[in-house]
């Protein structure tokens, strides 16, 4: 029986990978051959997608992209035992775009058989959880403070911290929220690894309510991503039922229940009270802080909300012990980061390095330049809060106080290229526009602010007195900066505000003739 | 429940049937979003006439009920076209023309984000982000995300009558 993988990622689904599955199976039958078809996650070499592997001698060859029309061609020159295939690409594993990462929290992703528990745990899974099982809650907090791991969402505070005043807090109930909101553009880590490698999540989650003292966890999936969301309940159930979850976590006699969530559409929801409002059934408008989730959170009770990855990377390092990953890194950014690279790009996809990395080794190594021939002119990185950045600071290294030193952020690890057909005058209205739209409203500043700011550039890009209007939009970014209640009025700015800085020549326009004016 | 058509129309409210997964969810912890989202796969928006019920059965006013309803982006009011195409109008997807893309839909459906076609075919939402970035541009149809969307491709997908 020869293994073949077909990535069941809704990203290889979106460019035909089922009916590569459905065409190997039919092929495979009609021929004769004993072919067992699993359907992994996403190795993150998009442009690649379908790629489809075939294991031989322990080893797995890849073939992509792969249209289900390849598929008789493939069968043809005997794919299964050999790479005369013009669509070969020999050992995966050997590719450099793989060979040159640092695979932490992806170790497995694209790998294992994300449906199957007992091939999570063949690949190392579950190791972390438990040696967890062994200590006391304080020791795992302080494992976890040693690593240096820092929130991956996009505000990367210490999340050994985090968890200590949670553990510190008393109450009867505590609660884990996983936010997996993932609403940043150019961001698909969270949907890769609830789709890729689900039980990682689990694990990490399980973890820490170990060391809090918490027995209930919600996932919150964003609705944008109803096949990652029908993947994590899934593997909940698997879960339970093999008993990872429940009232006798792996025998230990200890408790954890988990529950996935669906949001509706709202991206202030990745804000974390916004999250826990909306996880309470309410509005997702923010709540004022103090008093901290991790005192009062959920339900008024104390809660760890943690990113996605900052989830998925715990079992890693209690599986492996503080000192490995914080090996990795620069300063004080510590351990990796799923860098990924989106938008106007040759080679798109998901990047685990240690920090440290420059720009110009992720947009023109990894990223090989854009899509589109045309030479790179910016790129947004962390979002759709993040910094517009031309290639005169492609020197930055990817790290978080390298990035805030210049006014941007690494965000969630988004990097969206543009070429030189982008104007940033539109890009920087796109900022006020999307704030508009996903405002919760609670503040005026960015409720208004935004408003405002879309209003005021669209005289700037019309020519209308551009001086005084740019100005004025300035000074709008500084009482959103400083006025808003939560990052997304705060942050706002900062796409806007290095538009301007450093592309002023697409704020530089002609006047049009205008009624309205 | 008299079936889709009859929900489309307007004509039918089934209560009983809001009854029921209002009372079958109410047992979860913050259980209104997982009824509105039950409604929402039951009959594909929720009515209007659903939000008393739902107040009553989980003990809230129905002004909060109407707040979180009308909140966000997901909860319809009204039902959709036959199709939903849900075009990503963020970043990643700007970057790779999806703005022209936008433009072509707008043009061949004779309709603009946010509307249905007069014959009730398609419903063309904007969304923001569909994790699909690296293959931009990236729309959801009918559920199925595409990638690397070009118009003809969407169309095709939603030319039938029905689904």
């Amino acid at each position: 029986m020869i293994r073949v993988f077909v990535p069941g990622d809704a990203a290889a689904l979106s460019v035909g990978a089922d009916a590569v599955a459905a065409a190997i199976r039919e092929v495979a039958t009609a021929l004769g051959h004993a072919v067992e078809l699993v359907r992994n996650g996403s190795r993150g070499l998009f442009w690649l997608e379908p790629l489809v592997e075939v294991e031989r001698g322990g080893q797995r060859f890849g073939f992509g992209p792969v249209r289900a029309a390849d598929v008789a061609s493939l069968f043809a020159a005997d794919f299964l035992s050999a790479d005369r295939h013009p669509l070969a690409l020999g050992a995966v594993e050997s590719l450099p775009w793989l060979a040159r990462q640092q695979r932490l929290t992806f170790a497995r992703c694209g790998i294992v058989d994300p449906a199957s528990l007992a091939d999570y745990e063949a690949h190392g899974g579950l190791a972390g959880l438990r040696r967890a099982l062994a200590m006391a809650p304080a020791d795992i907090v302080r494992e976890v403070t040693e690593s240096g791991l820092r929130g991956r969402g996009g505000a990367g505070f210490p999340t050994g911290i985090k968890w200590k005043t949670v553990l510190q807090a008393e109450g009867p109930r505590k609660y884990i929220v996983c936010n997996a909101d993932e609403g940043d553009s150019g961001t698909y880590a969270d949907r890769m690894l609830l789709e890729g490698d689900p039980f990682l999540l689990i694990e990490g989650m399980v973890v820490a309510g170990l060391a809090v003292g918490a027995e209930k966890g919600f996932v919150y999936v964003r609705s944008e991503y109803p096949h990652a969301f029908r993947r994590t309940e899934a593997a909940i159930a698997s879960a339970r039922a093999a008993g990872l979850l429940g009232a006798d976590v792996l025998g230990s006699g200890r408790r954890f229940e988990l529950e996935a969530r669906l949001g509706a559409g709202a991206y202030i929801c990745g804000e974390e009270t916004s999250l826990l409002e909306s996880l309470e059934g309410r509005r997702g408008q923010i709540r004022f802080k103090p008093p901290l989730p991790a005192i009062q959170g959920l339900f008024g009770r104390p809660t760890v909300v943690n990113n996605l990855v900052t989830l998925a990377t715990v079992p890693t390092i209690l599986a492996n012990g503080a000192a490995a990953y914080r090996d990795f890194g620069s300063g004080r950014s510590r351990g990796t980061m799923p860098i990924q690279l989106a938008g106007n790009v040759r080679h798109g996809g998901l990047v685990e390095r240690a920090f440290g990395l420059t720009l110009a080794e992720i947009v023109e190594e990894f990223g090989g330049g854009t899509a589109s021939g045309r030479p790179v002119r910016a790129v947004q990185v962390g979002g759709p809060l993040g910094a517009y950045w031309p290639t005169s600071l492609f020197d930055t290294p990817f790290d978080y106080e390298a990035f805030a030193a210049r006014g941007g952020m690494v965000g969630h690890g988004g990097v969206v290229v543009f070429d030189d057909t982008v104007d940033l005058a539109r890009q920087a209205r796109f900022a006020f526009h999307f704030c508009a739209v996903e405002s919760c409203g609670k503040c005026t500043p960015c409720r208004i602010g935004a408003v405002r700011g879309a209003e005021t550039l669209d005289k700037v890009i019309r020519g209308a007195d551009p001086d005084a209007n740019i100005a004025l939009v300035r000074d709008l970014c500084e009482v959103m900066r400083d006025g808003s209640l939560c990052a997304l009025g705060g942050l706002t700015p900062m796409p806007v505000i290095s538009a301007l800085d450093h592309f002023p020549e697409d704020f530089d326009r002609p006047a049009q003739a205008c009624a309205a004016d | 429940m008299d079936g889709p058509a009859a929900a489309a129309s307007g004509a039918a409210f089934d209560a009983g049937a809001v009854i029921e997964i209002a009372e079958r969810l109410q047992g979860l912890e913050g259980p209104l979003l997982p009824i509105l989202h039950a409604l929402m796969d039951r009959f594909g928006h929720v009515d209007e006439r659903a939000i008393p019920v739902i107040a009553e059965v989980l003990n809230l006013s129905r002004a909060e009920v109407h707040g979180v309803v009308s909140f966000y982006h997901d909860f319809r009011r009204m039902p959709a076209g036959r199709h939903v195409v849900r075009q990503c109008r963020a970043e990643a997807c700007q970057a790779m023309g999806g703005e022209a893309l936008a433009a072509d839909l707008e043009r061949q459906l004779g309709v603009s984000f946010g509307g249905t076609t007069a014959d009730g075919r398609v419903t063309l939402e904007a969304v923001y982000c569909l994790g699909n970035c690296a293959l931009s541009p990236a729309a959801l149809v009918d559920g199925e995300l595409v990638g690397r969307a070009d118009a003809d491709g969407i169309l095709a997908r939603v030319a039938g009558g029905a689904r």
